[in-house]
């Protein structure tokens, strides 16, 4: 037996439409097995990892509050996949993006700065966000330099940047030597939508942004520019569409949502700027990409399933002591079997029997 | 034991991950592979290469295991890069965050025990040989492997048939395809070897280097290996130089930082990732006459029939 591709003669619409569905499906299914393995009962498991979060109004709020930066993140990122450049640095975009912001809440406090503080730091952290995504970009443009470790090796040295000022000038004095700032004053504070709840304005951005990704996508001339450059990178030369500009372009704009994501987390449920205030958010929101297709719409409903599974898996940890790395074994595996899936788009899998010598002798 | 030795001594020890990573990445990309996922593989390797030492008591089962636990990894990554025709780049990315998961599950038992690490070679009077003796007799046993690992690797790239083959399914595998050679099962052979490498090279980590299991452990020293290829430019004896002089620099920010000059631990620690940003840049920048990358590293291939 052996396993052959056959190119389609088009794009399957179909299964474009069903394979993330497949994806999730035979995830849900090696998750049982990891189960298992663990020695719980999958049934109840899955219960308490999809169903229960669905149940209570507080879950339902937290999962929107989960989502907000990973659709954030993931758009921006969509557009760069799209445009075959490869920035994998979001999570320390995020972080930048959150430090910046941080910079204004932490400078104000106790002050009697009035309400243009807040807006006044997302600007801050989703400028800090694309400045920060630009040096990859421009070491890929002008020197050639793979984008793909550049951008992750600056993680890397967000992460320490953060820790350093927190732990450092930044630390809050009342703070216990805890490395935290001071919880940011109200006018530096993202405004929760409900009185005493989770959810927050937050949300509200995350929608406007997914709203502009499918207008500059779908409408307008950058978006197209930006799809060809991807897909046929010489029809796009011979259209005269500069690459190298393209990638800057989308480099800045996903730095510049990531970095928005940053600080509105930390100015919003977090409220105040620590180390870990991301599980690895820039990360997931890779998944949350391809899963949603690199299409906004894909990515909202993707954002919101991803953050199912962390609120799932935080609630599994606690009313049945599996372990939170699951979760990102979780999120390991589906990115997986979506990537397989996609291949079903472009290739009819077939399985050939047939003597191996036949085969050895066509190669 | 001078300042100058332990030096020496913990800059090898710290580069020896790093160059058993990055000569299997090497492999895997003279085929015409882009694996993105070793820092996942490394991290599987260190999680398996601590159980595999911890329960048998042994270091060799251990290592075994690291690179067994690398080999599976990177089957995953074949059967999606090679077998389903998957983009390289995000398949990749997938086998880091997998790597990531399962490390956590796999080494939450082992967390917070410890190990007798390997033992360093002794030879009677040559290790005793003031400064040199213990650097070249005094090591323990993945220094030499990593050397001669290299060696074994330039020799069979440069010096044999099946290297010539395996690089011209780097440089064009349609070529290579015409003439015959089963491009994706050579490739596949190359994938799994840098699978094996940077499983012993995660399980260097706990069984050596430190001589217990944290989760993420590796540091993003996978993706540092997977920098030096580049700056090696895909040869094997550059990468010795390139692994060493990385190494050197993670060792002395922590001499520095033990000596308490006035700079922030943190700035010091982010040093080995800006070396490598900073290197990447100026060696993409001195290649002004074409690239050294295997002509076709990261491109999809399916055989026609």
């Amino acid at each position: 037996m052996q396993l052959v591709l056959e190119k389609r003669a088009e794009r399957s619409a179909t299964i474009a439409l069903i394979s993330p569905l497949i994806a999730i499906g035979l995830t849900i299914a090696t998750l049982c097995i990891v189960f298992a393995v663990l020695g719980k009962n999958p049934i109840a498991a899955l219960a308490v990892y999809f169903i229960d979060p669905l149940t209570d109004g507080y879950s339902l709020q937290e999962i929107a509050v989960k989502a907000t930066p990973l659709v954030m993140i993931a758009i921006g990122l969509s557009l760069c996949y799209l445009a075959n450049a490869w920035n994998i640095g979001a999570e320390g975009q995020f972080l930048i993006g959150a430090v910046a912001g941080s910079w204004l809440a932490v400078k104000t406090q106790g002050t009697d700065a009035g309400h243009w503080v807040l807006p006044a730091m997302l600007v801050l952290g989703a400028a800090a966000g694309a400045l920060y995504a630009l040096i990859p970009a421009i070491c890929k443009v002008r020197f050639g330099a793979s984008e793909i470790l550049t951008s992750l090796m600056l993680v890397y040295v967000a992460d320490l940047l953060l820790d350093y000022l927190v732990r450092g000038p930044w630390r809050d004095p009342q703070g216990f030597n805890f490395p935290t700032t001071a919880e940011f004053d109200p006018v530096a504070t993202v405004p929760t939508l409900i009185e005493g709840g989770r959810l927050h304005l937050g949300s509200i951005i995350a929608l406007f942004v997914v709203a502009a990704g499918a207008v500059l996508l779908g409408r307008t001339i950058k978006g197209f520019e930006i799809r060809v450059v991807g897909a046929a990178p010489r029809a796009a030369r011979f259209g005269g569409f500069n690459a190298n500009q393209l990638v800057l372009l989308t480099f800045a704009i996903s730095g510049a949502l990531a970095g928005l994501a940053g600080i509105i987390e930390v100015a919003g449920p977090v409220g105040h700027l620590q180390p870990g205030i991301s599980p690895g958010y820039g990360f997931t929101a890779i998944i949350v990409a391809f899963l949603g297709r690199l299409n906004p719409i894909g990515i909202l409903i993707a954002g919101l399933f991803l953050a199912l599974t962390f609120i799932g898996g935080e609630q599994a940890q606690i009313a049945m002591k599996i372990p939170l790395d699951v979760t990102k074994v979780f999120q390991g595996i589906l990115l997986f079997y979506v990537l397989a899936c996609d291949s079903l788009i472009l290739y009819r899998f077939r399985l050939i029997s047939s003597s191996p010598k036949v085969q050895s002798g066509a190669h | 034991m001078g300042l100058i030795e332990a030096i020496i001594l913990s800059v090898l020890a710290a580069s020896t991950p790093l160059l058993l990573a990055a000569t299997g990445e090497l492999v895997t990309e003279r085929s015409g592979v882009l694996n993105l996922g070793v820092e996942g593989m490394m991290i599987v390797g260190a999680a398996c290469g601590f159980g595999g030492a911890w329960l048998s008591g042994s270091i060799i089962v251990g290592a075994l295991c690291g690179m067994v636990a690398g080999i599976l990894m990177s089957l995953i990554f074949a059967l999606m890069a090679l077998g389903l025709a998957v983009n390289q780049v995000a398949t990749g990315l997938a086998l880091t965050i997998l790597g990531i998961g399962l490390s956590g599950l796999i080494g939450a038992g082992f967390v917070g025990e410890r190990i007798t690490p390997a033992p360093h070679l002794h030879i009677p009077g040559l290790s005793d040989i003031p400064l040199a003796g213990r650097i070249l007799f005094g090591e323990d046993g993945f220094v030499y492997l990593s050397i001669a690992l290299v060696v074994g690797v330039w020799w069979f790239l440069y010096r044999t048939r099946a290297g010539l083959i395996l690089r011209a399914c780097g440089d064009n595998h349609v070529s290579a395809h015409a003439l015959g050679y089963p491009v994706l099962r050579i490739r596949l052979y190359a994938v799994m070897f840098g699978g094996a490498c940077a499983g012993l090279a995660g399980a260097y980590l706990p069984l050596a280097y430190t001589p217990f299991f944290i989760p993420g452990m590796t540091a993003g020293r996978g993706w540092i290996a997977l920098a030096l290829t580049v700056f090696a430019s895909w040869r094997p004896a550059r990468l010795v130089v390139g692994a060493y002089l990385f190494g050197a620099v993670t060792i002395l920010q922590l001499h520095a930082q033990g000596a308490g000059i006035g700079i922030p631990s943190q700035f010091m620690s982010s040093l080995p990732y800006l070396a490598t940003i900073i290197v990447l840049v100026l060696l993409s920048r001195a290649r002004t006459g074409g690239s050294t990358a295997p002509a076709a590293l990261g491109t999809v291939f399916v055989p026609d029939r």
